[in-house]
C-alpha cells in the first residue's frame, strides 16, 4: 500500500488514489489524418514495463486531480510526482 | 499436579486450575497454560494424525510454527474454528477442542492404511494417480480427498462476534518482543519517538524470560532476570504503546502493516459477552524495527516424526516457562551448542538426559557445563530409526563417517521417552522480504538473513542472524541508535557473558543403513513430503525451487513451510550439486499467520456492506409497497403490485397506464453534471458524439458519449440553462464514470479548455410524468405556465416555481410519450412527487418503476446502455448512425468508428425481434442462430431486452445479431432448453415509428 503525495494535497494513502496508466501518451491532434496502424498505436498500445515507469494516477477520493508519477514497477519505489504539463523530475 | 509438571513457575499459576476437553476427554491444567503445554502435562503428545499418510502426530513446538497440534475448537458452536494450532491458544475454563485430522478417532482411523500403500504414495500422487478415468474424479477420488484430508469444519452460523479495524500512525513500529525488541522499543520511546510495540504472546520477553544459566549473563544478572526488569521499566514510558497478544499479518510497501490483536479469544467463552474479538490495526510506520526472532530447525532422518519428538527449545520452554516436563528418559538429538542448555535445565532439575550430536567435538561452555552435570554426549553421531507408535519409546543410533555421507560401525540402541531435536536456527525473515526486503545466503551456518536497502526498516536480533547473546545486544543498540540517529543510549557498556558456540556442523539429510527409497525422512509435516519425494521430484526434471515446492506440496500447508522450507532447499542444494546460497527461497507471502475472516471484513457486513443510497421520494415508494431493485448503489423502485400482482401483472398494468392516461417515474437517481464555463460548448462537441454549439438557451438535447475505441459509453440529455451553462444527465450507473472520465480529458488532453464539472446528481430530486394526460397535470401543479407546443415544444426547459420553490422543468422523453421532467432541491423532493401524484389523480396516475421504464423505451427501440450495449457496440452497430455528426471535425471515439474492424458488416447490430407465437416471450440473454443443421451450431447473436408489451398486445425483444441490419424479415431460431423458438427480425422501433405521442 503506496503512499503518495498528491502534489495538490501532499501524503495520502494509495486507498484514496486511482492509476491512469502509462503518461505521456498524448492524444492525436488530428485524428483523422492517422492510419488505422498509427491510431491502434495510440489507443492500444502501452509499455507495462519492469522497472522505472511513467503513471497517471487520480486523487480520486480527494482533490480528483490527475498528475503524473514515477514508479518503479518492480519493487515500487516512487521516484517522484509531478502535475500534468510539468516536466518529469527524473530521467 | 499431575506427574509432568514438574517445575514451578512465575508464568504459570498452579493455584488456578482450569478444566478443558480434549477429544472428548476432560482435562485440567493452569491459568498461564497454553493448550499444548496443559496436553502435555497430563502426558498427552498424540493430537493428530498426518495429512497424507495419516501418521500419528505430537505436538512438535510452543509457537506458530506448530505443524501438527492443529485443532478445531468450540465445536457445535457458533463460535467453532478450523485449524487453531494448540501451541498458540492459551487455556481457558471450558475449552473445548479436537484433533482436526483423524477420523474416526486419534488412536485408531482408517486414514492409516495409507501409510502401509505409503510406496504407491510418491511426489506429485495427486497429479498422477487421481488422473484417471477420469469419471472417477468427481464421485470418487475428490470426495475421498476431501474426507480423508480432514482439514477442519467452518461455523455453519453468521459469526456472532464483532471485528474493529484501527488506523494508527507512528514514528517507529517495533515487531516482537523479546530481547532485541525490549532494546530498540525503549531506545525508540526513550528519545521521543511515538513507539509501538507488537507481540503475538501475551507477555514480553521473548525465549530470554525463561532463561536462568550461569553461562548466560547480562551486567551480572541471569538474562531472565535481567529482562525482567527491562520490561518493568519499559511499561513506565510515555510514548510507548505495548501491544500484546497481537501478531503481524502483513508487512506492505511504505511502512503499511497490518497486525490482528487478540481481545476475547483467551476468555472463557461465557465471559466474551458480544464484546469485540479481534482488531486489525492498520499500521503507517515512519520507521519498522524487524524483531521476529528465529525458529529452531528439526532435523531430518528416519521416523523422524512420532510423537514425542519435539524441537529442542521447544521441551526447554515447556520446562523452563511452563513446568510441563516432556519425558522423563529424554535424549536431545543436536548438531549446535543451543540445544545443550535444554540438557543442562532437564539436568538441573535431576530429570534424565542424553545427548546425541552430529559433531565431532566441542569444548564450548556450556557443553563443559552439560558434561560437568554428568549428561552423556554420543559425538559424532546420528540417529537412524525411531521406535513407537503412539508415542517414541526408542531409538536407533550409528556414527557417522568422516564426511558425514554415510553411518559406520554398529547401532546402538537406546531408550527414550521424549526425542527433542535441535538442526540449528532459521532467523524468520518473512517481515523483511514481504516488505520487498532481499536475502543474502550466509555459508557458515546456512541460513538466509536480510540485506538491508531500504532506509526506512531495520532487521534486529536472531531475525538478522545474530544468535548469541553479545551480539544481540551490541548489534542491536548500534544498529538501532545508528537507525535513529541516536548519539548514546544505557546500553552502551552492556557486560555480556555467553557461551560461544565453537564448532558448527550441518548435514541436511541424514545418511542411514536403509536405503533412502524405504526411509521416512520428512521434511513438512502437515503435508507429509520427505526427502524421498523431493529427490523423486529432482529426477523427474524439477528444477526450481518454486516447481518442486507445488510439486511435492512441501511448505505449502498453513504453516507455510517455516519448518520445512530450509531442509528443502538444502536437499535440492545438495543432490543437484549446486549452493544453496544460488538456489533463492520460495516467496514469503502475508498472511504470516492466518487471519480469521472477522477481522479482514471487519465492520463491514449486514448493512454495513456497501453504502446504500436512497432517493429523497423513497419513503414515499416504501409506504406506497414498492418493490427496489439495487441500481449500482441505489435503491430504486422496481415495480409497485398492487394487492397481490406479481411482477409481470404490475409492469403490464404500469405500461398500459403511462401510455393510456399518465405515469410517474422517480428518475433521481441518474446522474447529473452541472458544466459551466466559456468553452462549455465546445467541450459538449468533444465528448458527444453530435453537435452542440448550435443548441439554443433554454434547449434540451439528446447525446451519446463513446470511448476513444469508439464503443457507446453512456447516454443522456444535456439541456442548455445559459449561455455559458449546462446540465447534462447520464445513467444512474455510470455517473461517477462519466464524471471521472470528463475530468480526466478536462486536465490532461484539454487544459486550455475553461470549463467547470461539478457533480449535482444528489442536490436535485426528479420526478417524470408521462402519458397523454401528463401536460394537464402540469397545467395543474403550474396553472400560470403556458404549455402550450409553441410556448413550450418538446426537448426545451423552463423555470417554474411551486409555492415560491424553484424548480426546472424539462420536456424531455424517456419513454417516446409526451412527457415532463420537474427537477427541484432534494429536500423538497417527496413534496414535489406528493404534489404530482395529487395533481395526477383525477388522471389515475401511475407510479412506475425501473421494469416498466425498461419495457415503454423497448416499445420504442430506445437502448438501455448496458442492457443493450456491453462495451462493443458502435452507435452504428446500433442502427444510431442519424446521431453521430459528419460535420465535425473530431470527437472522443470518432477515428475509431472508421477502424477495420469498427467497419465489418458482420459485426452484431441492434435488431427487433418478434415471436411468431405473439405470446411466447424471449429470455434476456439467450442465443440466436440461424441455421440448426451445421454442427457446432454457429451463435449469431443474443437477445438483449424482452417484453410482452401490453400497449402492442404481443412479445417484443431488442437482440443483437450478426449482420442484423441487413436481416429485416428473415427468419431466425432461439433455441432454449425443451424447445426452438421461431423468431423474425423485424426494425428495432416497435410502437409509434412517426413519433406522434411525442406531442399528442
Ligand atoms: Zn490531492
Amino acid at each position: 500500500m503506496f503512499l503518495i503525495n498528491c502534489p495538490y494535497c501532499g501524503e495520502r494513502d494509495q486507498s484514496e488514489f486511482s492509476c491512469g496508466g502509462e503518461a505521456h501518451i498524448v492524444r492525436p491532434k488530428q485524428p483523422t489524418e492517422l492510419s488505422d496502424d498509427q491510431w491502434a498505436e495510440y489507443l492500444f498500445m502501452r509499455k507495462n514495463i519492469k522497472g522505472v515507469q511513467f503513471e497517471r494516477w487520480n486523487h480520486a477520493h480527494g482533490c480528483r486531480k490527475w498528475f503524473n508519477m514515477v514508479r518503479d514497477t518492480s519493487n515500487d519505489k516512487i521516484h517522484g510526482v509531478y502535475k500534468m504539463g510539468e516536466k518529469p523530475p527524473v530521467e | 499436579m499431575t506427574k509432568y509438571r514438574v517445575n514451578k513457575t512465575k508464568h504459570v499459576d498452579q493455584t488456578k486450575i482450569v478444566s478443558f476437553n480434549f477429544d472428548g476427554k476432560s482435562y485440567h491444567g493452569f491459568e498461564g497454560d497454553t493448550l499444548a503445554s496443559a496436553l502435555l502435562s497430563n502426558g498427552v503428545h498424540l493430537v493428530g494424525r498426518s495429512f497424507k499418510y495419516h501418521r500419528p502426530r505430537g505436538i512438535m513446538s510452543s509457537g506458530s510454527e506448530e505443524p501438527n497440534a492443529i485443532c478445531q475448537i468450540n465445536e457445535d458452536t457458533d463460535l467453532t474454528e478450523p485449524n487453531v494450532r494448540a501451541t498458540e491458544i492459551e487455556l481457558y475454563e471450558g475449552l473445548k477442542a479436537s484433533s482436526q485430522n483423524c477420523w474416526p478417532s486419534v488412536n485408531f482411523d482408517i486414514g492409516g492404511i495409507n501409510n502401509f500403500i505409503s510406496p504407491f504414495i510418491p511426489a506429485g500422487f495427486y497429479y498422477k494417480t487421481f488422473m484417471w478415468p477420469k469419471s472417477f474424479w468427481k464421485k470418487i477420488y475428490e470426495p475421498l480427498i476431501r474426507w480423508s484430508a480432514g482439514l477442519g469444519k467452518s461455523p455453519t452460523k453468521p459469526d456472532p462476534e464483532l471485528y474493529d479495524h484501527k488506523h494508527v500512525h507512528c514514528d517507529v513500529l517495533i515487531i516482537g518482543g523479546g530481547i532485541s525488541g525490549i532494546i530498540a522499543s525503549k531506545i525508540a520511546a526513550k528519545n521521543n519517538l511515538k513507539t509501538i510495540l507488537i507481540e503475538d504472546k501475551n507477555i514480553l520477553g521473548g525465549s530470554t524470560i525463561f532463561q536462568k544459566n550461569e553461562n548466560y549473563k547480562i551486567n551480572d544478572k541471569y538474562s531472565g532476570e535481567w529482562i525482567d526488569e527491562e520490561i518493568a521499566e519499559l511499561k513506565k514510558l510515555d510514548n510507548l504503546t505495548i501491544k500484546t497478544r497481537t501478531s503481524l499479518a502483513a508487512y506492505h510497501s511504505y511502512n503499511y502493516l497490518l497486525a490482528k490483536e487478540n481481545i476475547s479469544d483467551h476468555l472463557p467463552l461465557v465471559k466474551r459477552n458480544g464484546g469485540i474479538r479481534q482488531r486489525l490495526w492498520k499500521i503507517r510506520a515512519d520507521k519498522v524495527i524487524v524483531a521476529t526472532g528465529a525458529i529452531e530447525r528439526p532435523l531430518v532422518f528416519n521416523n523422524n516424526d512420532r510423537p514425542g519428538i519435539m524441537l529442542s527449545n521447544s521441551v526447554k520452554k515447556y520446562l523452563d516457562f511452563y513446568g510441563v516436563s516432556c519425558g522423563f528418559k529424554n535424549i536431545i538429538f543436536t548438531n549446535n551448542d543451543s540445544a545443550y542448555e535444554t540438557a543442562v535445565s532437564l539436568k538441573e532439575k535431576g530429570i534424565s538426559v542424553e545427548m546425541i550430536d552430529i559433531r565431532k567435538k566441542s569444548n564450548s561452555k556450556i557443553v563443559k557445563n552439560a558434561e560437568q552435570l554428568g549428561v552423556k554426549i554420543y559425538w559424532n553421531s546420528t540417529v537412524v530409526n525411531t521406535f513407537g507408535l503412539r508415542k517414541i519409546y526408542s531409538i536407533e543410533i550409528m556414527n557417522l563417517s568422516e564426511d558425514g555421507s554415510n553411518v559406520v560401525g554398529n547401532k546402538i540402541r537406546i531408550n527414550c521417552d521424549c526425542l527433542a531435536i535441535s538442526g540449528g536456527w532459521t532467523p524468520m525473515v518473512h517481515m523483511h522480504t514481504q516488505s520487498g526486503g532481499k536475502l543474502d545466503f550466509r555459508e557458515i551456518d546456512q541460513t538466509f538473513i536480510p540485506n538491508e536497502i531500504d532506509k526506512n526498516h531495520i532487521n534486529v536480533g536472531s531475525c538478522n542472524g545474530d544468535f548469541e547473546l553479545e551480539e544481540i545486544i551490541n548489534n542491536t543498540n548500534k544498529k538501532v541508535k545508528n537507525f535513529l540517529k541516536v548519539s548514546e543510549t544505557e546500553f552502551d557498556n552492556t557486560s555480556v557473558i555467553n557461551s560461544k558456540e565453537l564448532n558448527k556442523r550441518n548435514i541436511w539429510l541424514l545418511p542411514n543403513y536403509i536405503s533412502e527409497g524405504k526411509c521416512k525422512s520428512f521434511i513438512d509435516f502437515q503435508n507429509d513430503s520427505t526427502a524421498k519425494d523431493i529427490k523423486l521430484a529432482l529426477r523427474e526434471g524439477f528444477k526450481s525451487i518454486e516447481h518442486v515446492k507445488r510439486y511435492t506440496t512441501t511448505g505449502m500447508a498453513t504453516d507455510q513451510g517455516k519448518l520445512s522450507n530450509m531442509h528443502a532447499l538444502g536437499i535440492i542444494a545438495d543432490t543437484a550439486g549446486v549452493k544453496m546460497g544460488t538456489l533463492g527461497t520460495t516467496t514469503f507471502r502475508p498472511p504470516f499467520t492466518p487471519l480469521t475472516f472477522g477481522s479482514i471484513v471487519g465492520r463491514s457486513v449486514g448493512n454495513f456492506f456497501d453504502i446504500i443510497r436512497k432517493t429523497s421520494i423513497n419513503e414515499w415508494h416504501i409506504q406506497n409497497k414498492a418493490k427496489f431493485e439495487n441500481v449500482g448503489q441505489w435503491k430504486r423502485p422496481w415495480y409497485y403490485p398492487i394487492n397481490n400482482e406479481g411482477l409481470h401483472e404490475a409492469v403490464q398494468r404500469e405500461s398500459k397506464a403511462a401510455r393510456d392516461s399518465a405515469g410517474i417515474l422517480d428518475a433521481s437517481t441518474l446522474g447529473k453534471i452541472d458544466i459551466q464555463g466559456t468553452d462549455a460548448s465546445e467541450f459538449l462537441n468533444r465528448v458527444y458524439t453530435n453537435a452542440w454549439s448550435k443548441l439554443g438557451i433554454g434547449k434540451c438535447r439528446y447525446g451519446l458519449m463513446l470511448n476513444e475505441d469508439g464503443m457507446v459509453y453512456d447516454d443522456g440529455v444535456t439541456t442548455r440553462l445559459g449561455e455559458n451553462h449546462y446540465l447534462m444527465t447520464t445513467t444512474t450507473g455510470g455517473a461517477a464514470n462519466v464524471l471521472s472520465k470528463l475530468e480526466d480529458y478536462l486536465q490532461t488532453e484539454w487544459p486550455e479548455l475553461d470549463v467547470y464539472l461539478t457533480s449535482v446528481t444528489d442536490h436535485y430530486s426528479t420526478a417524470s410524468i408521462c402519458g397523454p394526460n401528463s401536460k394537464k397535470i402540469l397545467k395543474k401543479i403550474f396553472p400560470d405556465k403556458d404549455f402550450s407546443d409553441d410556448a413550450f415544444p418538446h426537448m426545451s426547459y423552463q423555470n417554474g416555481k411551486i409555492d415560491e420553490i424553484n424548480c426546472r422543468i424539462m420536456r424531455i422523453s424517456f419513454t417516446g410519450e409526451l412527457s415532463y421532467e420537474i427537477n427541484i432541491e432534494s429536500k423538497y423532493g417527496k413534496s414535489l412527487w406528493e404534489k404530482c401524484i395529487e395533481a395526477g389523480k383525477e388522471f389515475k396516475i401511475t407510479p412506475y418503476g425501473t421494469e416498466t421504464m425498461h419495457l415503454l423505451r423497448a416499445e420504442k427501440g430506445f437502448i438501455i446502455v448496458g442492457q443493450d450495449t456491453d462495451g462493443t457496440m458502435t452507435p452504428i452497430d446500433l442502427q444510431m448512425d442519424w446521431i453521430v455528426s459528419k460535420k465535425k471535425y473530431d470527437f472522443i471515439g470518432k477515428r475509431s468508428l472508421y477502424r477495420s474492424d469498427t467497419i465489418r458488416e458482420d459485426r452484431k447490430q441492434l435488431v427487433g425481434l418478434l415471436t411468431d407465437d405473439p405470446n411466447e416471450v424471449l429470455e434476456e440473454g439467450a442465443q440466436i442462430v440461424s441455421d440448426m443443421s451445421k454442427k457446432p451450431i454457429e451463435m449469431i447473436g443474443h437477445v438483449t431486452s424482452s417484453y410482452f408489451s401490453p400497449n402492442l398486445n404481443k412479445s417484443i425483444a431488442l437482440a443483437v445479431v450478426k449482420s442484423g441490419k441487413k436481416m429485416s424479415g428473415q427468419k431466425l431460431i432461439v433455441p432454449m432448453e425443451n424447445k426452438n423458438i421461431n423468431v423474425t427480425v423485424s426494425d428495432s422501433v416497435f410502437l409509434d415509428r412517426e413519433n406522434k405521442r411525442i406531442n399528442a
